[in-house]
């Protein structure tokens, strides 16, 4: 198992500066049948920035992304999210454990705009399934 | 002032269904980013002991959140959160499944409300705890 509990405590690079476009806010909340016309940007849209963060985390300790299932998502916001904010997001590994066979990785994210402002902070726990 | 005048505690929010379809699986998976293909692949959730695709846990989340901001005509949102305990299996096919979202008032505070959510699909609870605070 590539993620052991060493890597407790530790910052992963920032992803790069991801700018909220319409396009983007429109397309995803289409993808629950919502029709966006400009409103407020939906409260999971974070999740494009947490994900990308997520991803490169599993890359880089070299984890299988089948193997791994969501197993919460939390999001706390600082202030609505706007089109045309610059965002970046940095994963911090927050814990490790093993339970029944499957590692249970803690993971938070701080959602931060171009002035370095917290925007989002989101915490998600990724469980990696053992081979059965 | 508030501006959702309904938000009052102990008040049942009209429960909002939602079909989830393989396409939109597909869909979400791409304006996500979440390639994961036990949301798209049969053949890679069965290799990895699940029953079937399901659907990604932000992506009923999303459901959730949709029927939040119908609730209260688009209120700020300040938290939003869930437990993924039970997958919801999408089938192949062109009916899908219905996932419904319930939610009561438990306090409005402080200009904050916060609203307990009941997430099911099949009669099963497929989010633990459900949550969101929004400005009311």
């Amino acid at each position: 198992m590539p993620v052991d509990a060493s890597l407790v405590g530790r910052t992963y690079p920032p992803t790069r500066p991801y700018t909220v476009s319409e396009a983007k806010v429109r397309e995803l909340a289409a993808t629950t049948g919502a029709d966006w016309d400009g409103g407020p940007v939906p409260p999971t849209f974070p999740i494009v920035l947490a994900f990308e963060a997520m991803n490169a985390f599993l890359e880089a300790e070299g984890v299988e992304l089948a193997r791994i299932v969501h197993g919460d998502q939390k999001f706390r916001y600082e202030r609505p999210l706007r089109v045309g904010d610059v965002l970046t997001a940095a994963l911090t590994v927050a814990s490790v454990r093993s339970i029944g066979g499957n590692d249970v990785i803690g993971t938070t994210s701080e959602v931060r705009d171009a002035d370095g402002a917290l925007v989002c902070a989101t915490s998600a726990t990724l469980v990696h399934r053992g081979a059965a | 002032m508030s501006p959702v005048p309904d938000l009052e505690v102990g008040a049942e929010l009209v429960t909002q269904r939602y079909v989830v379809r393989r396409s939109d699986l597909v869909r979400y998976a791409g304006a996500s980013g979440d390639l994961n293909p036990i949301h798209w692949s049969d053949r890679v959730a069965t290799e990895v002991g699940l029953p079937g695709v399901i659907a990604h846990g932000m992506y009923t989340l999303a459901l959730a959140a949709r029927a939040v901001a119908t609730w209260t005509g688009d209120a700020e949102v300040v938290e939003l959160g869930a437990k993924f305990t039970a997958p919801v299996v999408v089938p192949d096919d062109d009916t899908g499944v219905e996932v419904e979202v319930a939610g009561t008032v438990a306090s409005v505070e402080d200009g904050l409300a916060t609203l307990k959510l009941t997430v099911t699909s099949g009669g099963q609870k497929v989010l633990g705890m459900p949550k969101a605070v929004v400005r009311a």
